[in-house]
């Protein structure tokens, strides 16, 4: 079964920008998946479309098998979202933010209280949940973004640029958090700008440029599209970094 | 999503709004509170007693409605369209609804409950200021008529509110119909007098007024008397529910302007 499956996908904005120009890529269930790009390629616009916050121009897109087009209600259940943008009422609590989420999904508060709770705890903000969203950190606000994306308990997290902004000890702890739930079956997407942080973590990868898939496959697959010679200046990042700068990089 | 799963989702929605304003009642309930406190002051206490009677009854009897009236329709204009506008344009936390699998009419179903609760208390609100004006003199005709009519006005209102939260572009674009168009309408819809004690050509204007109708429904509650007949002004409340609820679908179908 496959988590997401996007086929001849395409995207013209009404500003006249086409951000995807025929993009087919699949995640199978359980995956850990990198969508990796450089700014602009149109990797939140993918995630956007599959999400139902963008319209799109062109081509089909499922989830677990239910088209979004066909059946938006049991595709979008199956997910959860944790956006590029931060895109909650900062004058509401952690706390009702969380539980509200789970409403929204059809969940009743009896069974979501128990379940924010326990995910806000899980993800350090324990101390903060009965606080105004104003008084959170940033690296805060994501973790409180990723706590309301999984109190659905979605089959499938979308992860947009996640950890911009999160120290480095936090970063740390919260792919061990994620690591023990794909170890438990949740499938992930993730798009980042830390390639280290991809090469780590991600067994597949798809490379998006201008809105057109460079190159996709196993991490393996990916990381052999370099020949491992040394780059002529001195600066060398992990070898995955390479592949993607000769994939991406207009020189 | 099964029915049981969207009634929690709309309820979800609903709970959230009125949590909000009675957070923030300052903000929400308190200014109707001092309107019509200033109105029945004013048009009641001071200006009333030299007015004398309006359509057989005292002159603050007969504002009382209208006054009533005005608040419910500000109120649940006001906060459609606030909150609606609020969620998509600051921190777009309308996002969160989105991606959820509760289908648009739900959601629709969900503002609108916001602005029927806040408008049918506020309603109350001034109801009960306006008791302690009028001595507990309050005449009720019949309280199903009174109720029907705030309902449905409530409705209506809130499902306009809704229209212009959907096509808003700032903050401006919200105040502007209250200010400029509601306000006016409800003040010359003859909340202050009967139509009957105006001049001819400016009672042909008033009956081409909406809210004339709604405030002349709702008074009938009251008074028992009314200046048109309450069939009239029912089948233009239901004139204007069909109306407004197929724009809001035709917007539905469209995305509501809420995704590129
Ligand atoms: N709402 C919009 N209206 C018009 N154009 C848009 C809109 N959103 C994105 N675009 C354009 O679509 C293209 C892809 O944008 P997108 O946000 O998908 O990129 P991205 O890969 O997520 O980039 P980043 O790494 O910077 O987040 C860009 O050219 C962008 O300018
Ligand atoms: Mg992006």
């Amino acid at each position: 079964m496959q988590a997401l499956s996007v086929s001849n996908l395409t995207k013209k904005y009404a500003s006249g920008t086409e951000a995807l120009k025929g993009v087919s890529l699949e995640i199978p269930e359980g995956d850990f998946f990198a969508l990796l790009g450089p700014n602009g390629a149109g990797k939140t616009t993918l995630i956007g479309i599959a999400t139902g916050l963008v319209n799109k121009t062109g081509g089909t897109v499922s989830v677990f098998g239910y088209d979004i087009d066909k059946n938006p209600e049991e595709a979008k259940a199956q997910l959860g979202l944790v956006g590029q943008e931060l895109n909650f009422n900062p004058f509401e609590k952690p706390f009702d933010i969380v539980v509200n989420q789970a409403g929204y999904y059809g969940i009743p508060r009896s069974k979501a209280i128990p379940r924010a709770k326990q995910l806000l705890e899980d993800l350090g903000l324990g101390e903060k949940m009965y606080q105004s969203g104003l008084t959170l950190s940033g690296g805060m606000k994501r973790r409180l973004m990723i706590a309301r994306a999984l109190v659905h308990e979605p089959r499938f997290l979308i992860l947009d640029e996640p950890t911009a902004g999160v120290d480095v000890e936090l970063r740390r702890s919260m792919w061990d958090y994620l690591k023990k739930l794909t170890a438990g079956g949740l499938t992930v997407l993730l798009t980042t700008h830390y390639l280290e942080e991809a090469e780590q973590l991600a067994s597949h990868v798809a490379i998006i440029n201008k809105g057109e898939i460079a190159a996709q496959g196993s991490m393996q697959e990916i990381l052999a599209m370099h020949d491992g010679s040394e780059s002529k200046d001195g600066y060398r990042g992990g070898k995955l970094e390479e592949v993607f700068l000769m994939l991406t990089s207009d020189k | 999503m099964n029915n049981y799963r969207r009634w929690i989702s709309f309820y979800t929605m609903v709970r959230r709004d009125v949590v909000r304003m009675f957070r923030i009642w300052v903000q929400t309930f308190l200014p109707s509170v001092v309107t019509s406190v200033l109105y029945f002051l004013v048009f009641g206490t001071v200006l009333g007693s030299r007015i004398g009677d309006m359509q057989g009854v005292p002159y603050m009897t007969f504002v009382v409605p209208g006054l009533v009236m005005l608040s419910i329709v500000t109120t649940s204009y006001s906060n459609t369209s606030f909150t609606f506008f609020s969620s998509k344009f600051f921190a777009r936390s309308i996002d969160e609804i989105l991606v959820s699998p509760t289908p648009p009419w739900v959601m629709i179903a969900g503002f609108i409950g916001g602005g029927l609760i806040r408008g049918l208390l506020t309603g109350a609100i001034v109801l009960l200021v306006s008791v302690f004006f009028t001595e507990l003199s309050l005449s009720v005709h019949s309280a199903l008529i009174i109720l029907g009519f705030a309902l449905l006005t409530c409705l209506v209102f809130a499902l306009a509110g809704l229209v212009n939260g959907i096509y808003a572009k700032s903050i401006d674009g919200i105040n502007l119909v209250p200010t400029f168009v509601l306000t006016p309408l409800v003040y010359l819809g003859g909340v202050f007098y009967s139509v009957h004690s105006l001049p001819a050509w400016w009672q042909a204007i008033t009956y081409a007024n909406p809210l004339f109708y709604l405030i002349n429904g709702f008074r009938y509650g009251f008074l028992g008397t009314a200046d048109v007949s309450l069939w009239i002004s029912v089948a233009i409340l239901g004139t204007m529910i069909v109306v407004l609820v197929s724009i809001n679908w035709y917007l539905i179908r469209k995305g509501l302007g809420l995704r590129q």
